[in-house]
């Protein structure tokens, strides 16, 4: 059971999530989350705005069941199944995001800067919202998100999931490097 | 109940992503400045065992739970629209520390302001379809 308690490791996780792609193959779906965000529209009534929010998201069932196993399994996870609520980050990251105003870098999975509720303000609420935006926004301009391209599409030899990946870094080097330290420096 | 199989395979995507660090918010950030090798070990090890099973289905005809061919279907792709989406998906996974699947699972883990970041991507969603046929695809 220790083990199971533990922080897996990379060599551990990784293959896992190819063996639950394997496992939506085998059950007839392919594997991609962000798709689920379009359901989630459609179920919200945007096809009232919007004729392409007008499909049949029940169609789309399987894949918000997937959803909320997601939702379950954080639960399960992180009140059953750990016996840490810390991250082994690397030294020179603590080091790095001290000064960027990230006090205690490492102590939690979420940096309490951001993620608490009463550390909301107009500056961290605006943070979150644009985020996701870029992420909706981009992840269905692109045609899929980390699940879809980066591993089912890589696993599957996409070229198109090659450049979509190597856009997720331009995208995700440029905001950690260079404008990070414009908006927490 | 026939959606009970996804609901589990849910679930165990579910407790990988949070055990294995992939939903920690300073992981991301850790792995955009090239501090550590977990999540490229992750991602790398799940692509490598993945092109593994592809090519196993390929190779030995799988079927599927239906009984018919387990179809690989290419998704849309265009000049454009891989790169620049890419890259905006790049920008907003750096800025919240997470993408859309550990979206769902800090939900479950009791980080209530992920539902800001969840909003905001479905209003992304929705100005996507709302200017697609203003973009370059």
């Amino acid at each position: 059971m220790e083990f199971l308690l533990q922080p897996w490791a990379w060599y551990v996780s990784g293959p896992l999530i190819a063996l639950v792609m394997f496992t939506m193959f085998y059950f007839g779906k392919r594997l991609g989350i962000s798709s689920n965000l379009e359901s989630l529209c459609a179920i919200g009534g945007a096809g009232k705005f919007n004729n392409f929010f007008k499909f049949d998201w029940r169609k789309n069932k399987w894949n918000l069941a997937f959803m909320i196993g997601l939702i379950i399994g954080g639960f399960l996870s992180s009140n059953y199944l750990s016996n840490t609520k810390s991250v082994a980050i690397s030294e020179q990251t603590k080091i790095e995001l001290n000064d960027l105003g990230f006090k205690n870098a490492g102590d939690t999975y979420m940096p309490t800067e951001i993620f608490t509720a009463k550390n909301l303000n107009l500056k961290t609420v605006s943070i979150l919202l644009i985020a996701g935006f870029l992420v909706g926004f981009g992840a269905r301009y692109a045609g899929g998100c980390t699940s879809g391209h980066a591993i089912v599409g890589l696993s599957m030899l996409e070229l198109p999931s090659l450049i979509s990946v190597i856009g997720f870094f331009i995208g995700g080097l440029t905001m950690t490097w260079f404008i990070y330290p414009i908006i927490f420096g | 109940m026939k959606y009970i199989k996804f609901l589990i395979a849910g679930i165990v995507f579910g407790i990988i992503l949070s055990k294995s660090e992939a939903i920690s918010w300073y992981r991301i950030y850790e792995m955009f400045k090239f501090q550590s090798f977990h999540m490229y070990g992750i991602i790398g090890s799940a692509v490598v065992v993945g092109i593994g099973f592809v090519q196993l289905i390929k190779k030995t005809n799988l079927k599927n739970t239906d009984g018919n061919s387990i179809e690989f279907t290419p998704k849309k792709s265009g000049k454009y629209r891989n790169i620049i989406g890419g890259m905006l998906f790049g920008f907003g996974w750096a800025l919240a520390g997470a993408c859309p699947g550990p979206f769902f699972v800090l939900l479950g883990s009791g980080v209530f302001p992920i539902l800001i970041v969840i909003l905001g991507a479905l209003i992304g969603v929705f100005t996507y379809h709302a200017t697609k046929s203003k973009l370059p695809h």
